[in-house]
């Protein structure tokens, strides 16, 4: 088991004759994904690589069964894109564009209310499964397969550091899902621990949190009501000037809101396992796991 | 992006939001001139982005010919120091010179995007000319939030939530919706991220005016708006900042000593934390990219260099899309070129790392290798020790 995603996973990509679509497409497909459509308007009839190209994607869904999307279109066009495989459908829609306008977000995320569509994402790395599907950005050599350890998190490079602590202390992962450092996202932690709490091979998560907003408090009130396995977290952004974004259009402490102070207090109170030193977090867990 | 407010009174007329009148002056004597031509008092007000600019010294009354000039040429290239702008202060190019008004009453009002409820937030208080965060902190029943969701756009019931909210008299609503209403527009087609009035004015003549104006415009929607690109002022910015923004890169000056080089936002925070943990102060925030290349390496290296104060570099990449070994060859073509002054210490995992490693040991620099996060914050903190 697992959660989101696994091999039965039928994925089509938006975006699929970009550089970016092309060469995620191909090393999604090189990790056993199951790549059945691609989507860029005007080229439908054409293929990339084996996978047949459709000028829309509720062409493609019909055509195709892909019940997955991976978004990798610019940012002018990826809300559009959001929009239209949640009008076809599409259960599942990992958006990776990075610089969405907010504003774009917004109505997107009102949309998205009124489907049953699940957006992961935007500016994420997309999610994993090890050992079954990658849906996303990540590389393929990250991550051990069938192992008990749910992982969620905001950063991209710091869900590859932390998957490879937890491998390298033996830790394997049931599903990796990066959320995404965008202050409007389709997917936060709360959706991701109720998942990993619903699935039974998942026995601890890893939470990896920043500033900014409050999506990590509110999964630590989750935390304490329903969930009985163990949680480590990780808050990124201590030393981070209020005012700032930091790279992340998400991260920022504005007007004393958002701080890592305050999310680390509340991993605290809600019985988290909050891990100091990002360096030895592949040791707690082990610890505490 | 920040715009002045001079420039943010020029979207509110758009929008047909009531302003005072104003022109831009560079000098003194073109203060007098526009002095001249509206008839006195007016207000010189320094145009630089920073909050608190009256309690600064930087925004003036002048109610005769001899206090237009005494104002203009004390805050005309003046270093205005206020809470926002740190103990360095920032130097007044410009100012706005306006026609002076009669207040009667001030308000708040600003309109803010809401991350957690994927809505539009109109802030205001009665208690407008203040510190709006004290406001909150006093006397929060004394502040209006009305959510609009995007998906409606504003409906009357929105406006007479603030009309109402606001205890404005009767005969003042019509001009206050149709206000609001503009504000909301001008905040939805500019792409705000913030856009705030404080104090938004009732004159003695009932006439509702912003007579300041704040907009921050998000940066992600730049490609919409050339208009609002062309406002962007560099003498605003941090050089070295600025100088990142041109090679893609994301800076942000700190005031350590180690410098940091990473690929990721997340895990460029995460250094930084570890670095000050270690015992060390980062000098810098810098995401080079989740897939970052040989390139912006070495633009990050020659950035982090023109910060006099750094004494030791980390460099922490965790390679997947970006392989080790080609990052490695990055590193050692920037160190070579660039002539390094100050120990570095490279910590890198992820594609390929045994070759990456194996480039940085025969490539004769001198490279402090570490084996993981940890050891690569002790190495780097006893550096600068």
């Amino acid at each position: 088991m697992s959660v989101f995603i696994d091999k039965n996973t039928r994925l089509l990509v938006q975006g699929i004759t970009g550089s970016e679509g092309q060469f995620h497409t191909r090393s999604c497909i090189a990790y056993g994904t199951n790549v059945v459509a691609g989507v860029t308007p005007g080229k439908g009839g054409q293929k990339m690589d084996d996978v047949p190209i459709y000028n829309g994607v509720k062409a493609a869904k019909k055509a195709s069964d892909a019940n997955a999307s991976m978004i990798l279109v610019p940012p002018p066009f990826a809300a559009d894109a959001i929009m239209e495989a949640a009008d076809a459908g599409i259960e599942l829609v990992v958006c990776i564009t990075e610089g969405i306008p907010v504003m774009d977000m917004m109505r997107v995320k009102n949309y998205l209310a009124t489907k049953n569509t699940r957006l992961i994402g935007p500016n994420c790395p997309g999610l994993m499964t090890p050992g079954q599907c990658k849906i996303g950005i990540m590389p393929n050599t990250m991550g051990k397969g069938g192992g008990p350890v749910g992982v969620v998190s905001r950063s991209g490079t710091l869900t590859y550091e932390v998957v490879h602590q937890l491998s390298q202390v033996g830790l394997g992962q049931s599903t990796c899902i990066g959320i995404g450092g965008d202050p409007i996202n389709g997917t936060n932690f709360l959706d991701c621990l109720a998942a990993f709490n619903a699935d039974p091979e998942t026995k601890a998560v890893v939470m990896v949190g920043e500033i900014g907003g409050n999506a990590e408090e509110d999964a630590c009130d989750y935390i304490k009501a329903n969930i009985d396995m163990p949680v480590v977290g990780f808050i990124a952004g201590l030393t981070a000037p209020p005012g700032r974004r930091m790279g992340h259009a998400g991260a920022i402490v504005s007007g004393g809101k958002g701080t890592a102070e305050a999310k680390i207090e509340a991993m605290k109170a809600s019985g988290v396992h909050h891990c100091e030193n990002l360096g030895k977090i592949g040791e707690l867990c082990k610890k505490v796991f | 992006m920040k715009v002045h407010e001079y420039q943010a009174k020029e979207l509110f007329r758009k929008f047909n939001v009531p302003t005072p009148n104003g022109k831009v002056a560079y000098t003194t004597e073109e203060v007098e001139k526009i002095a001249d031509e509206f008839g006195l008092p007016v207000v010189v007000k320094a145009q630089v982005h920073a909050g608190g600019r009256g309690k600064g010294g930087g925004v003036k009354l002048a109610r005769t010919k001899e206090e237009v000039k005494e104002v203009a040429d004390s805050i005309i290239g003046m270093t205005l120091v206020t809470k926002q702008t740190g103990a360095e202060g920032k130097k007044v190019n410009k100012v706005l010179v306006e026609q002076g008004v009669s207040i009667k009453k001030e308000l708040y009002l600003s309109i803010i995007p809401d991350r957690e409820t994927a809505s539009v937030a109109i802030v205001c208080s009665q208690d407008g000319g203040m510190d709006i965060e004290d406001v909150a902190e006093k006397t929060p029943e004394r502040i209006i939030t009305v959510s609009v969701s995007p998906a409606t756009g504003i409906q009357p019931f929105h406006l007479r939530q603030v009309c109402f909210g606001l205890e404005l008299p009767k005969e003042l609503m019509k001009k206050m919706s149709a206000l609001v209403k503009n504000l909301y527009e001008c905040f939805v087609a500019y792409d705000c991220s913030m856009l705030e009035i404080n104090p938004l004015i009732i004159t003695e003549e009932d006439d509702i005016i912003a007579l300041d104006a704040k907009i921050d415009v998000d940066g992600n929607s730049m490609f919409r708006h050339p208009d609002v690109k062309e406002m962007h002022d560099p003498d605003e910015e941090d050089p070295i900042e600025l100088e990142a923004s041109q090679y893609g890169l994301n800076y942000i000056n700190l005031d350590g000593n180690v410098g940091n080089i990473v690929n990721g936002a997340g895990l460029a925070m995460a250094t930084m934390d570890i670095v000050k943990m270690a015992g060390a102060s980062p000098a810098n925030f810098l995401d080079v990219g989740g897939g970052a290349n040989a390139e912006a390496i070495e633009n990050g290296f020659r950035l982090i260099m023109s910060d006099p104060s750094v004494k030791g570099i980390l460099i922490n990449v965790f390679g997947g899309i970006l392989r080790c070994d080609i990052l490695a060859q990055g590193v050692v073509q920037a160190a070579t070129k660039l002539k390094l002054s100050v120990p570095v210490v490279v910590r890198m995992e992820g594609t390929n790392v045994e070759e990456g490693r194996k480039i940085l040991a025969d490539s004769g620099l001198e490279l402090i290798n570490a084996v993981d996060l940890a050891d690569a914050a002790e190495k780097v903190a006893k550096i600068v020790a």
